[in-house]
């Protein structure tokens, strides 16, 4: 049992080596000045100790060298910390171009986590090693917090909003992640493990659960379903084409980025920001769809843009269900395409 | 006899009469119920801060104990997780809100500002007891709330847990703190007014016991910071009760505003729990080494520093909230600097030992403990103000070791350590000191055992507040249990020999302990009106060895 | 309640009683800032997320009502102030008179407030939590600004009735010519604890009322 006592979790990841280098350097600066500051107590306490009641202490006012060195050297000691660790920080907040990207839904009192190929997986997540992975988070209800110590990573899952980390496993294996934003009466089992494969294994996997269909094409059923078509796909409203990622004019002259928390907001309150050039005209969807869905629709609208298609880590393939295929831009015929028949397929990466 | 000016007494000289007292003093000077109920005299009030804030602890204290042995086993050995959430609960709120911030304040801050400025009361004095009962009134809702099933969303409130999800007795809690908070301001207000108007002749700024400055530092921060979280707390309870939206996304609020609102006072609420400790190490490491303090001037800055800079690092508890990378690099950077000024402290005050004569007296014990155990919580907290290693620990036991070894470590210790050394001063009497250093040695061992394996836990990854855990935590959770059960103890143990020495202790003269500061002028304990003609004050503080005094 | 002429026990002479007295009140008062401070940022910060239903919401207020309110306040501040220069001249009558004055003013700004604007609201369909009819376009928008409205113009209100309170106690005491030249310090604070509230309903007006997009 007792092989060596655990003083940090393993190291599965690109980044946790440096965040434990990181730590073992604070660890030694913590303990070193603790013993420093224990040992000269000590020291002094014992060495000026009052051996009777006559013995008298010799009174030292202060001294302005030593006030100046115990004031710069903590302080050099903060800076060299500070820049180490917010350059760590900033270098892993960044997640590298080529991320596939999983999202992850927290709610009172379980994970949901969303391939974009299409499995979804309950309080687990498999992932392939050596690959980086994004997970893009919200929560249904209060907030959570999605954690994963062998990775050293962990971001808030935040109601109405996305959070997101990235990570790139060095090694396989199972890792356990927690839920660690306290979240209620089950909060502690709140939790999971990642499985870390080989990307063999990972493949056989991802082909092995799919019975449903891809985020993007399940996105593409809602925008039919819901009847987004009727305005997206006819002019009466902005269309979705290279949508995902651009620069978006509004009425009131200001321009924002079409990223993740612009389209959800525009389909939960569409009347926050109206495009140039439209009309106030849409409906609300809050209530009418659950954040599953949202990020199916997000997935669709992504593979309409030539940049912004989720990578998959394999070649995207259609279940043989769907209508159609190379439509091209899918929506955009003047005319409209109302019949149901016609689903529009995003095209392939 | 007690009375009469200081003279050379060390200690150890008590008269040995126990029971015998014909001199008039604050205590005796009325008897029954209503005297005290109605007092505004401040050393009576400090009194009744003294047993609310005893009973207040044993219960968050309580709270605690069930809660480490529910941790003994990963299943949890004892508790319904839907128990275990209240009761972390409960101790949060009860320990933070009804023993931390007012303990040194209240009790030590109320008994001893006049004296140590040389008045006869604090500016006023009934707005000093209404903050008494204020502050009663909150304990009770808090009780309430405990009574009709407890609050379960941690001391934190975050929404939209508390305000819409959670269906335990949030709008009792958060009511019973809100109150509690109107006591807070209302002390700080006392004390700032006090130690702005009411010095004795001769008691310049720069003169004062460095206890003041802590004070007067932690009395800026109750009343600027006080008053956010109570309008904070208030939208909650508005929130809960008409159900609109004001941090709940559902309905178009912002819960990451609630965090801002509640950090902005929670964190230099941290401060307002450990500045007036280390005011109390400062008159405690000078009494024990009969040295003046090594750097005064500095520390006396630190303190306003350590105020002033509190109020700037709220985010750090926010790095993977969601906020931005900027907002935490200058968090980050904020944090770093609010870290010096107490190392500044730190240094000086070990400094002081320096060609002292220094006794070992329970205080002592304390106070050394407090220096060594505060360098290290406070040392942790540079771990967690360091963003990338943030981005792992926080959330976790880590964190949780961290405000402990500051806060139990650190504020308690300076606490005990406090009221051992002025013990004579408020009952007259002396307590065994041989009990209370093996309970300080308890408490040390006990606290350390507890508190040490959790940063372990931490960085290997165990959340916080979790009733149950993954099974490789239990050994150290078992460790920590173990040295829970020991600090109990060690915290039972004073209870014990605190009270026995009100009524069998030997009478304490007016300075037992040989120490300066106008406190130690008049008997022990003080007459209502605490000196018979207001002192004049002539010397810097800490005047030890006035006859032979040096510039190392 | 001892005699407001007497100096009280734990000062020195009379002028550290009325020094540390004024402090005090000024003291508190950073502490009202701070406590309305935090609404106020909340205030402006959903301003700044949901501006198109927080300048509508501001548009349904009652600028007139409001603006009268304004002048009501500022005519009591001046009575007021107009009750502590009589206070301070030992003018025991216009004291008087001047108090009533600014109580009468601050009750009829409380009238104003709750028995017209916001029951106005309240029977329109707008009241939070108690009568909220509107469910247009980003009504849920709509609603927090009248969260915000309520709850800064009630916290303001509730102020203002303690403010009535100090006055009628006021008046009392200054009828039974407890103040005088050397001692008015009651008045004194009680005047800079007016003045504050009255400003703090200087920045709700702008801020609830004015800017709403309508100039």
């Amino acid at each position: 049992m007792w092989q060596g006592f655990p003083i940090r979790p393993d190291q599965a990841s690109t980044i946790a080596r440096g965040v434990d280098h990181l730590y073992y350097f604070l660890t030694a600066v913590d303990l070193f000045f603790t013993a420093l500051i224990f040992l000269t107590i000590f020291y002094l306490a014992i060495k000026y100790r009052r051996r009777s009641a006559e013995t008298k202490a010799t009174q030292v006012e202060g001294n302005l060298p030593l006030e100046v060195i115990w004031t710069i050297i903590p302080l050099g000691i903060c800076a060299v910390t500070f820049l180490w660790g917010s350059s760590l920080f900033i270098r892993n907040s960044r997640p590298p171009e080529a991320a596939t990207e999983i999202f992850v839904v927290g709610k009172q009192w379980m994970w949901k986590l969303q391939h974009p190929e299409g499995p979804m997986e309950i309080n687990e997540l498999h992932v392939p090693v050596r690959r980086p992975i994004k997970l893009t988070m919200t929560s249904e209800d209060v907030i959570h917090n999605f954690y994963v110590p062998a990775f050293r990573v962990q971001k808030d899952v935040v109601p109405g909003m996305y959070t997101s980390i990235w990570f790139e496993a060095t090694s396989t294996g199972r890792y356990h992640f927690f839920c660690n934003q306290y979240c209620g009466t089950n909060h502690a089992v709140m939790g999971g493990y990642v499985i870390v494969m080989s990307p063999d294994d990972y493949e056989q996997w991802l082909s092995g659960g799919i019975r449903g269909e891809s985020m993007a094409s399940a996105g593409a059923k809602l925008y039919e379903q819901l009847a987004c078509i009727t305005c997206h796909g006819t002019g009466k409203g902005p269309p979705f084409v290279n949508l995902f990622g651009s620069q978006v004019k509004l009425t009131d002259g200001t321009t924002v980025t079409a990223d993740e928390a612009y389209i959800r907001e525009s389909i939960l309150y569409p009347s926050a920001k109206i495009v140039a050039g439209y009309q106030p005209l849409m409906p609300t969807y809050k209530g009418q769809v659950t954040e599953e869905q949202i990020l199916q629709l997000l997935a669709y609208i992504k593979s309409l843009s030539s940049g912004g298609v989720s990578q998959s880590s394999k070649p995207t393939s259609y279940p043989p269900s769907l209508e159609g295929g190379g439509q091209g831009a899918g929506n955009q015929n003047a005319g409209g395409q109302q019949s149901p028949a016609n689903v529009p397929v995003p095209p392939g990466p | 006899m007690g009375g009469g000016r200081e003279g050379n007494h060390e200690m150890g000289t008590a008269v040995v009469e126990p029971g015998i007292e014909s001199r008039i003093h604050y205590l005796n000077a009325s008897y029954g119920i209503k005297s005290w109920l109605l007092t505004t005299d401040h050393k009576r009030i400090a009194v009744l801060y003294l047993a609310s804030i005893t009973f207040f602890f044993f219960i968050g204290g309580a709270a605690a104990v069930l809660m480490r042995l529910n941790l003994i086993s990963p299943q949890g050995a004892l508790l319904e997780p839907a128990t275990y959430n209240k009761l972390f609960s409960m101790h949060g709120i009860i320990m933070v809100f009804f023993f931390m911030i007012p303990s040194i304040p209240a009790v030590l801050g109320n008994f001893l500002v006049p004296l140590m400025i040389g008045a006869r009361d604090l500016a006023f004095p009934r707005l000093n007891l209404l903050s008494w009962y204020v502050f009663m009134v909150g304990g009770l809702f808090t009780l309430y709330a405990v009574i009709a099933g407890g609050v379960d969303t941690g001391w934190t409130f975050y929404t939209p847990l508390s305000t819409t999800y959670a269906n335990t007795q949030v709008i009792s809690a958060a009511l019973g703190v809100f109150i509690a908070g109107f006591s807070s301001i209302l002390t700080g207000l006392n004390f700032v007014v006090t130690i702005h108007k009411m010095r004795a002749p001769g008691l310049t700024w720069f003169r004062l016991p460095l206890f003041l400055w802590a004070i007067y530092a932690t009395s800026i921060i109750q009343i600027l910071g006080t008053p956010v979280l109570a309008i904070t707390l208030t939208l909650v309870a508005l929130e809960r009760v008409f159900h609109v939206g004001v941090f709940d996304p559902a309905v178009g609020g912002d819960p990451i505003l609630f965090q801002h609102l509640f950090w902005f006072y929670s964190h230099p609420a941290v401060y307002i729990m450990i500045l007036p400790s280390m005011g109390v190490i400062s008159e405690l490491v000078t009494a024990f080494s009969k040295k003046r303090i090594f750097g005064y001037s500095f520390i006396a800055f630190s303190s306003v520093a350590i105020a002033a800079i509190s109020f700037l690092v709220w985010g750090h508890h926010m790095f993977v909230a969601g906020q931005s990378i900027y907002a935490g690099i200058v968090f980050s950077v904020l944090s770093f600097l609010v870290a010096i000024p107490s190392a500044v402290k730190v240094f000086n005050w070990t400094a002081t030992l320096y060609k002292g004569s220094v006794s070992y007296q329970a205080p002592m014990l304390y106070a050394l403990g407090f220096i060594g155990l505060f360098t290290m919580g406070g040392l942790t907290g540079l771990f967690l103000a360091t963003l990338a290693v943030d981005a792992h620990v926080h959330g976790t036991y880590f964190v949780v070791g961290h405000f402990h070894y500051i806060m139990v470590g650190g504020a308690v210790m300076g606490y005990l350590g406090g009221i051992h050394y002025w013990w004579p001063k408020i009952s007259g009497r002396m307590y065994p000191d041989g009990w209370a250093r093996l309970s300080a040695a308890i408490i040390f061992i006990g606290f350390n055992l507890t508190f040490f394996p959790q940063y372990m836990l931490g960085y290997l990854g165990m959340p916080r507040r979790y009733a149950v855990y993954a099974p490789e935590f239990q050994v150290l959770n078992v460790m920590s249990s173990a040295g829970a059960s020991i600090l109990g103890v060690g915290y039972l143990i004073p209870l014990v020999y605190m009270v026995w020495s009100m009524r069998y202790g030997p009478v304490a003269g007016p300075n037992p302990w040989g120490a300066k500061g106008l406190e130690w002028q008049t008997p022990s304990p003080p007459p209502t009106e605490n000196f018979e003609e207001t002192p004049k004050v002539t010397e810097e503080a800490y005047a030890y060895g006035t006859e032979e005094t040096q510039v190392a | 309640m001892h005699s407001s002429t007497a100096l009280a026990e734990q000062f020195d002479d009379l002028e550290q009683q009325h020094e540390s007295s004024s402090f005090g009140m000024w003291v508190f008062l950073a502490t009202e800032v701070m406590f309305f401070g935090g609404l106020f940022t909340a205030y402006i910060i959903y301003r700044n997320f949901y501006l198109s239903a927080f300048e509508a919401g501001s548009r349904l207020l009652d600028v007139k009502v409001g603006a009268a309110n304004t002048a009501v306040l500022l005519c009591s501040s001046l009575t007021m102030a107009l009750g502590v220069r009589a206070a301070q001249l030992g003018k025991k009558k216009l004291l008087v008179t001047f108090l009533v004055l600014t109580l009468l003013l601050g009750l009829a700004f409380i009238g104003i407030k709750l028995g017209l604007e916001w029951r106005h609201d309240y029977l329109e369909g707008f009241a939070p939590g108690v009568n909220w009819t509107f469910h247009g376009p980003d009504w849920r928008h709509l609603e927090l600004f009248f969260c915000f409205y309520f709850f800064l113009t009630g916290v303001h209100a509730l102020h203002m009735v303690i403010g009535v309170g100090i006055l009628t106690t006021l008046i009392i005491m200054a009828g039974r010519g407890r103040f005088s030249p050397q001692r008015y310090n009651p008045v004194e604070v009680s005047g800079l604890y007016w003045h504050f509230v009255d400003i703090v309903w200087i920045f709700l007006y702008p801020l609830l009322y004015l800017i709403g997009g309508r100039y």
